[in-house]
């Protein structure tokens, strides 16, 4: 069976006025129907640019790589050019919920007129009473009590929990195939957060659409993802199956994000940063991209010298090849 | 001599609020009743979701916000202040030994002003130091100890990451060599691998310099790792406190619980046992009757669905304090 979403080789650049920034380089991942791909990372990791890319999003000065691909439901979004297009992808196979539910969401237009304004768009066939009868029902399905009367109310009405379930309700009104949900709920308190993850993965098996969540928080990763992709400065440095990733990570920077972490069952277990700051995409490390942080373990990966590549250490689980070095040599 | 630096009796804050000009005139109760002291060289945690009135609670301790009803003493070495009973030239003696660390380190250094700057301005505007070389060699003294570069001092904010922005935060609250720091929400901003970094420079600095903290924060799994003591709130009410081992291992208060279930666990196999809340905190504009977590609470007793228990701390085991409503 061949996969619902498929990148191939992606890079990323940007022409700025400090000249061209190497956002994301040489990335390749792919999702099943059903199936949650967590992306973590620090911030400048290049996750949303990579998530942006799906639904050609970036700005105007991006630049893609001519041999890349990104097959969705067998066609190749980088291609696509008209505006018929774009539509198909932009809200039609596949929606975005974001991080700020209420930057999202035009402040002076209700929410119901939002939510009905692009089911009109995306379906040629419905009609406006059929789209708000649609929309009331995905409020609803979301967990949004009063839904008939949430719908003509305005986005600053809604609390931040509230907001997020209207922005998901919204999202999959158009049946999308492949939901993109850019850290949907860092800037929710602990309860909601556990609500809103519960209620994705409900929508998951309802839908069997695919998914891929992007966050900073390990703790989210593991209780929603089936596949996690660890990304740095723009790289893939490690990728697999969340267990194997979380249980037995192998490359340096994945342990140093976990090893980072507060955890409440082991209070005695001292915090350890990852030593400096991620470098400027400016002056970008030449070979591994870690290096300038990395413990070194492995004294060739210092200098740059050994190239960034994804090897398979188990089925399914691949890792940078000086990230594995350097864990041998640990 | 007391061994608090800071006791907190019976403080309640609330704001007026009035949604036209033609509407009743209503109060907000952000902050109900509270009692807490704060130990001198703590650590002392606040938890609680958006709208429990931590925020509230912290500005009302360092006199930023007016405090309706009780009083809070800051037990200096000399002599004590009352917040609620204080002249100008004690709250200007006050603001020297209690200051603020913000969320938000992009939002909290001014673009224009280079970080020497941004660090001196306190020392200056309170009248700290009389020459403009003590003054410098406050600011380096200070950078040095919260690990920023002498060649930082020169340049502007925008040159900085969030972590060693937050580091400037750090150094302009304790350039005036205060006692008690208020951090409210101070690494909810930062990475993972930064967090555990400033962290470990709040530990630090509070050992080499004498601190206390007030550390407010809602991610309970870091209020676990650096406090002492925590409290956690809801809706301007503390239910539960207690020595963050003790409450974190044992808690008591149906609300702490659902909390603490509700961290994602880190294990991709022990997939979701929160204890689901259902909807979201009320309004504190009519907060329920009797206990406020009743609306909210996956077990009320028979008592307090009518709402006829008020709240109050009882005392469970040396140091640990419930509501009333969840012990029966």
């Amino acid at each position: 069976m061949s996969h619902l979403l498929e990148v191939k080789n992606l890079d990323v650049k940007f022409d700025t006025d400090e000249g061209r920034i190497i956002a994301v380089e040489n990335i390749s991942l792919s999702l099943d129907q059903g199936k949650v791909l967590g992306i973590v990372g620090e911030s400048g990791s290049g996750k949303s640019v990579t998530a942006k890319s799906i639904m050609q999003l970036n700005p105007g000065n991006t630049f893609y790589n001519n041999n890349a691909e990104i097959i969705l439901d067998n066609e190749n979004v980088l291609k696509f050019t008209s505006k018929e297009d774009l539509k198909k992808i932009r809200g039609g196979k596949v929606s975005m919920i974001f991080q700020e539910p209420m930057a999202s969401f035009a402040p002076a237009i209700k929410i119901g007129a939002q939510m009905v304004e692009q089911l009109l768009i995306h379906k040629k066939n419905m009609n406006k009473k059929e789209a708000k009868s649609l929309s009331i029902n995905m409020l609803n399905r979301v967990g949004i009590a009063d839904a008939e009367k949430r719908f003509n109310q305005y986005a600053f009405e809604l609390s931040g929990g509230m907001r997020q379930r209207a922005m998901i309700a919204m999202a999959l009104s158009t049946m999308p195939k492949l939901l993109l949900a850019d850290e949907p709920t860092t800037a929710l308190d602990v309860t909601i957060q556990a609500q809103v993850i519960n209620l994705i993965k409900d929508i998951i098996q309802e839908y069997q659409m695919g998914v891929i969540f992007i966050t900073h928080d390990l703790g989210v990763i593991a209780q929603i993802a089936d596949d996690v992709a660890v990304m740095y400065l723009g790289s893939v440095v490690e990728k697999g199956p969340v267990n194997k990733i979380l249980k037995n990570p192998k490359h340096p920077y994945t342990k140093g994000l976990l090893e980072a972490l507060p955890d409440v069952n082991n209070l005695d277990a001292p915090l350890s940063p990852i030593p400096g700051n991620i470098p400027s995409p400016l002056d970008r490390p030449t070979g591994c991209v870690f290096r300038t942080r990395c413990p070194h373990h492995n004294p060739e990966g210092k200098d740059g010298k050994i190239e960034m590549k994804l090897v398979e250490v188990e089925q399914g689980h691949w890792v940078d090849q000086c990230g594995i070095k350097c864990g041998q040599n640990e | 001599m007391s061994d608090n630096l800071i006791s907190v009796n019976n403080v309640s804050v609330n704001f007026d609020y009035q949604e036209n000009f033609i509407s009743k005139k209503q109060k907000i109760h952000a902050v109900n009743n509270i009692n807490i002291k704060i130990k001198k060289g703590s650590f002392f945690g606040l938890v609680g979701e958006s709208g429990s009135g931590k925020t509230t609670l912290g500005r009302a301790i360092l006199g930023a916000n007016k405090i309706s009803s009780g009083n809070v003493i800051f037990h200096d070495d000399e002599r004590d202040y009352d917040l609620t009973n204080m002249n100008k030239q004690d709250l200007k003696e006050y603001r020297k030994k209690a200051q603020l660390i913000f969320q938000d380190p992009y939002a909290a250094l001014s673009p224009r002003m280079t970080v020497r700057d941004i660090i001196a301005e306190p020392l200056e505007v309170m009248k700290i130091t009389n020459s403009r070389q003590e003054t410098d060699e406050r600011v380096r003294d200070i950078a040095a100890k919260c690990r920023l570069n002498i060649e930082h001092l020169r340049r502007f904010p925008h040159a900085f990451s969030g972590g060693q922005r937050q580091r400037i935060s750090i150094a302009r609250a304790l350039v005036s060599n205060p006692k008690f720091i208020v951090a409210d929400e101070s690494v909810a901003a930062l990475d993972v691998s930064i967090q555990a970094d400033i962290l470990n420079l709040l530990k630090q600095l509070q050992t080499e310099l004498n601190l206390t903290y007030l550390f407010i924060s809602h991610d309970l799994s870091v209020v676990a790792h650096v406090c002492d003591v925590v409290a956690v709130m809801y809706l301007g009410h503390i239910v539960e406190m207690g020595p963050s081992r003790e409450l974190f291992k044992n808690p008591k208060h149906s609300y702490t619980k659902a909390l603490l279930s509700s961290i994602p666990s880190i294990d991709p196999e022990k997939r979701s046992e929160a204890i689901e809340l259902k909807g979201e905190i009320p309004s504190a504009l009519n907060p329920p009757p009797g206990c406020v977590f009743r609306t909210r609470c996956p077990h009320p007793g028979v008592d307090c669905k009518g709402g006829e228990i008020t709240m109050g701390l009882t005392e469970v085991e040396p140091g640990h304090w419930v509501d009333q409503c969840c012990v029966l």
